[in-house]
Order: C-alpha cells, then sequence, then structure tokens
C-alpha cells in the first residue's frame, strides 16, 4: 500500500505531499504522524502541498485535522507551498483552513515554526 | 435564374468585374490607403468570377451548399480582413451591395427585350446577393469583436504590472476599473509573482481606481485572503478619503484588513513587518 | 451548441474519481483551459464527485467538450439514484463555508463554475450539471 514518507528535520517533521490523497491513504497519513511526532517528540510539523494541483473540502479537512492532532501533542503545523491557483480557488469556495497556518516555501515554514515554538516556550508552556 | 441568362453572364464575366471596379472607384468610400485599385481589381473579380461559377452549377437559393463554397470563403476572407484593417461596416457593405449593382445594370442593358423574365431574374439574384450581404455583415463583427478582445488583453497587460520594490516586497499599481475579469489577471499576477520573488509581502495601491463598490471591495478582500493562505501578507494603499467614505457608507468591513492612505506608508508598513529599517546616513 | 466530445465515468468507489479526476484535467489541458479555471472545475468537480460517493453510494459523471458562438469548456453532468435532496432550497444556502462535514459544499462548488443547475427528487436520484469555460 502506498504511504507518504515523512522526514526528519531536526525537531520537526517534513511530509511532502505528491500525489492524490484518497480516503486510506490520507487515514494512514494522520495516524502515521501523529505517531511520529509523539516517537521523535516533534515541535513542529511541515506539510508541503507545492505539488498540489487541487485542494478539495476533503483535503482541506486532513490538513485540519493534522494540525489539530499535532496541537494536541504539543506540536505546531505549517503548511507550505500553496499553488495560486489553489489559493484563489480555496477563497472561492469558502474553505477558510482554519487552525493551519501557511507559509510560502519550506525555509519560512521553519522560521515560522520556530517563532511559534519559541512563543510557547515564552509562554511557559514548555518545561 | 434560366440558363441561358447564366451563359451570358458567364461570357461577360470580365464585363460584369470590371463595371463593378468602375463603380467602386467612383464610389467615395473607396479606401486606396488600404488597398491599392490593382488589388481590388483582382479580388473583385475573383468574387465574381466564383460567384456565376456557383451560378452554373444551378443552385441559386441555398448558400449552404458545396456549390458556393468558394464564394463563401473569399467573402468571409474579404471581410475578416477588411474588419481587421479597419475598414468602417459602411465600406464593406458597400461592396458587397455594389456588386448587385453591377450585375443588376448589366442585367438591365442585355435584357432589354425581355423584361418579364429580367424582372424575376433581378429578385432571386437581389435574394442572394442580400443572404451574402448578412454574411459578410456577420463575418465583418466577428472580425471586429477578435480586434477588440486583442486589445483588451493587451490593455490588461500593460496596466497591471508588478514591481519588486524590496527584497520580500512586491508592489502592484493598479490602474483604471477593476471589474471581475480584471481582478481575476491582477490576483493572479500577484500571486505567481509573489511566488515567483519569494516576497511575504504584497502592497496592492488603489489610487488609480476611480471608484470602489461593494463589488470591487469584495474583490480586494479575495486577493488578500489568497494572500494569507498562501503564507504571505497584502497590505492596500492608496486609499482615498472618497473611496474610505464608500466603503463605510456601503458598510464594507476592512478591519481584518492591512489598509494604508499612500504606498510611502504602505511599505514604512512593510519594512516593520519585515524587521528592517530606513536609517539616514551621518553627511559628510 | 455543437458537441464535440464526450466521456461517461463509473463512480462506484474512490478510485474512480481519482481517474476521473485525471481524465478531466486532460480534457481541460486539451481546449486550453487556463489554470485557474482548470483549478476551480476541478475542485467543484471533486466536490460534487464526492458528494455523490457519500450519499447515493455510486453514480456517473459526464464531461462534455462544449462550444457555443465562439466560446468553449467543459459540462459535466453528475447523475445518482440515490435519496435526493429534501431541502434544496437550504441546501444551497450557504455559510460561506465547507467546513461542515454535514454541508454538501454546493454554494461553494457554485462559486466555482459558470453555470451551475441541479434536479433532485427524494427517493429517486440528483441530477447536478455544471458548466465552465475555458476562459472568463
Amino acid at each position: 500500500m502506498d504511504r507518504i514518507p515523512i522526514l526528519k528535520l531536526g525537531k520537526y517533521l517534513l511530509v511532502t505531499i505528491q500525489v492524490d490523497l484518497y480516503d486510506r491513504l490520507a487515514l494512514t497519513l494522520e495516524t502515521d504522524l501523529i505517531s511520529m511526532v509523539k516517537k521523535n517528540e516533534a515541535r513542529g510539523v511541515l506539510i508541503d502541498i507545492s505539488a498540489v494541483g487541487i485542494v478539495d473540502s476533503f483535503m482541506g479537512r486532513i490538513l485540519g485535522n493534522i494540525a489539530q492532532m499535532s496541537k494536541i501533542m504539543d506540536a505546531e503545523t505549517v503548511v507550505v507551498g500553496m499553488q495560486p491557483a489553489v489559493a484563489i480557488t480555496l477563497v472561492e469556495l469558502g474553505l477558510t483552513l482554519k487552525g493551519v497556518h501557511t507559509a510560502l516555501d519550506v525555509d519560512k515554514g521553519m522560521l515560522l515554526l520556530n517563532k511559534r515554538t519559541d512563543n510557547n516556550r515564552e509562554a511557559g508552556i514548555d518545561d | 435564374m434560366k440558363k441561358e441568362t447564366i451563359n451570358v453572364l458567364s461570357e461577360h464575366r470580365k464585363q460584369i468585374s470590371e463595371l463593378w471596379v468602375k463603380i467602386l472607384l467612383e464610389n467615395e468610400t473607396l479606401r486606396e490607403d488600404f488597398m491599392t485599385n490593382e488589388d481590388l481589381r483582382v479580388q473583385s473579380e475573383e468574387l465574381v468570377y466564383a460567384m456565376i461559377d456557383a451560378f452554373k452549377k444551378g443552385n441559386f437559393k441555398n448558400l449552404e451548399t458545396e456549390e458556393y463554397e468558394e464564394v463563401l470563403e473569399l467573402i468571409t476572407s474579404l471581410s475578416m480582413s477588411r474588419a481587421k484593417q479597419g475598414y468602417s461596416p459602411r465600406e464593406t457593405g458597400l461592396y458587397v451591395l455594389s456588386l448587385k449593382q453591377a450585375f443588376i445594370q448589366f442585367l438591365q442593358e442585355n435584357k432589354k427585350h425581355d423584361l418579364a423574365s429580367l424582372f424575376e431574374e433581378v429578385l432571386s439574384l437581389n435574394q442572394m446577393i442580400d443572404s451574402l450581404s448578412i454574411i459578410t455583415f456577420d463575418t465583418y463583427i466577428k472580425g471586429r469583436e477578435e480586434v477588440i478582445l486583442r486589445q483588451t488583453n493587451e490593455i490588461e497587460e500593460i496596466s497591471t504590472p508588478v514591481i519588486r520594490v524590496w527584497e520580500g516586497i512586491v508592489a502592484l499599481p493598479i490602474i483604471g476599473t477593476l471589474d471581475s475579469a480584471r481582478t481575476q489577471i491582477v490576483m493572479e499576477n500577484l500571486l505567481n509573482e509573489i511566488v515567483q520573488t519569494g516576497s511575504s509581502i504584497a502592497i496592492l495601491d488603489i489610487s488609480g481606481v476611480p471608484a470602489v463598490d461593494s463589488l470591487v471591495a469584495q474583490h480586494l478582500i479575495k486577493t488578500v485572503s489568497a494572500t494569507r493562505l498562501m503564507g504571505a501578507e497584502c497590505i492596500i494603499s492608496g486609499i482615498r478619503p472618497e473611496i474610505a467614505q464608500t466603503i463605510v457608507h456601503l458598510g464594507i468591513d476592512l478591519s481584518d484588513i492591512y489598509t494604508k492612505a499612500s504606498l510611502a506608508s504602505a511599505l514604512r508598513f512593510a519594512f516593520q513587518k519585515l524587521k528592517m529599517q530606513v536609517v539616514k546616513t551621518a553627511t559628510n | 451548441m455543437i458537441n464535440l466530445s464526450k466521456e461517461v465515468f463509473r463512480i462506484q468507489k474512490e478510485q474512480d474519481v481519482i481517474l476521473f479526476r485525471n481524465r478531466l484535467r486532460e480534457m481541460a489541458v486539451r481546449i486550453g483551459m487556463s489554470l485557474v479555471n482548470q483549478t476551480k472545475l476541478i475542485t467543484a468537480a471533486s466536490e460534487l464527485v464526492r458528494n455523490m460517493l457519500k450519499y447515493a453510494g455510486s453514480g456517473t459523471a459526464t464531461i462534455e467538450i462544449v462550444s457555443v458562438d465562439r466560446k468553449t469548456g467543459l459540462r459535466i453532468v453528475f447523475e445518482d439514484k440515490g435519496p435526493g435532496i429534501e431541502d434544496l432550497r437550504l441546501a444551497m444556502q450557504d455559510g460561506y463555508s465547507t467546513s461542515r462535514s454535514l454541508g454538501l459544499g454546493l454554494p461553494g462548488a457554485k462559486r466555482l463554475v459558470n453555470e451551475f443547475n441541479i434536479k433532485s427528487v427524494v427517493g429517486e436520484g440528483t441530477t447536478i450539471t455544471v458548466l465552465r469555460w475555458k476562459n472568463g
């Protein structure tokens, strides 16, 4: 069965989505991701959708789920690389991707994660 | 139309063609700047010959048939090229209608002895050339529409430049009315440029937009939302006092959006966000 | 209207959705549809075909290339023999969000296409027709 690879990037995890997400694949991704967050005590998750041409409400829900689950495990999620056509379509569709932070690319995504996880530390949420 | 009439027309095709050209040359709508008289002669001859050939094949009523294929091809390409060159509709219309004149004039002179059938034949000729006129008209309009479309596209391209103001900052000064179609283009250009340049801040300057109604405002809001979805930020600058007033009166909520009165203040704000500063150097 | 090309897809499982989407993309590219319009159309189609799978279990999606005057576009007809939609007006109403799993995402899909038509009879099924021009 296909699996979407998850890479470790320091204290963060990087997921690059390059295929159409269907039900089972998406569920597997959620499961794999959340167990890896736990295993590595990851502080953040980067989801690279620069190769994704279509984001519908199903995909939007998956992204939202991942963000929520990670947050519960104390990891921040940032979605990077959204294509312009996708952004335009999502706005028209009315999909807000609430709870999902975005950045232009992986580099900026990491900067954002650094900032957000630092903030958490400052707020005394960390040990 | 009688077979013998058609034969007479065929025999005198050159004469008819020259008669037509004569009528055209005498007409004040002749555009010598668009086409030389020689070219006009050649084009007109081609058309007359093609028409007479079609008559010979018997069909006189239905233009949508194989016999008239060449005639239609000539007429449509003629009409289309005139539309693109800039002939007026009147000039193009008169071109075809004066052909009618030529045919009828010729028939009149040659069938003085048989007025009854002359009348019939003029009627069917009349009907046929009228159909041709309609096709000419239709094609001409299509030609003009293509010109308009091309010009519209060109205008759209020119009036939405994207300027890389600084590292990480792009600006889009919009000049002219913002309608649905234009906003799409503005949005696409802006977002594509953000990706190309890796800019995290875009400034949309609307000081060149004459009026902002709720539809335009909606478009602007959508543009800002799309920018944010991608992970960048969008500032709207150049809001004139009248526009601010209209926006409030229309009940449009821009509280979620960064707005600045001038491009300069938008730039200052952008620098701030990027944690950059402009410092005056000591003068020596 | 001059119909130039037509393709019918049986949608019975998730894999069919992916096949349908890919073919739709191919056809859109073939007629020269702009990227943004492609994205809008395929996203709308994706919503509608998932609905069909979810609520009716199966159905058909037919893609047709259409041409009127000088405009060319793609028309898609989604047809199912599912439970039908009881309150069409409510379904077409909009909180401008499709993030609720209860919502059918119909108003959102409507915004993404040039023409949208829906017919539904409770107990018999639903037919949704959408059309997107290649430009504009």
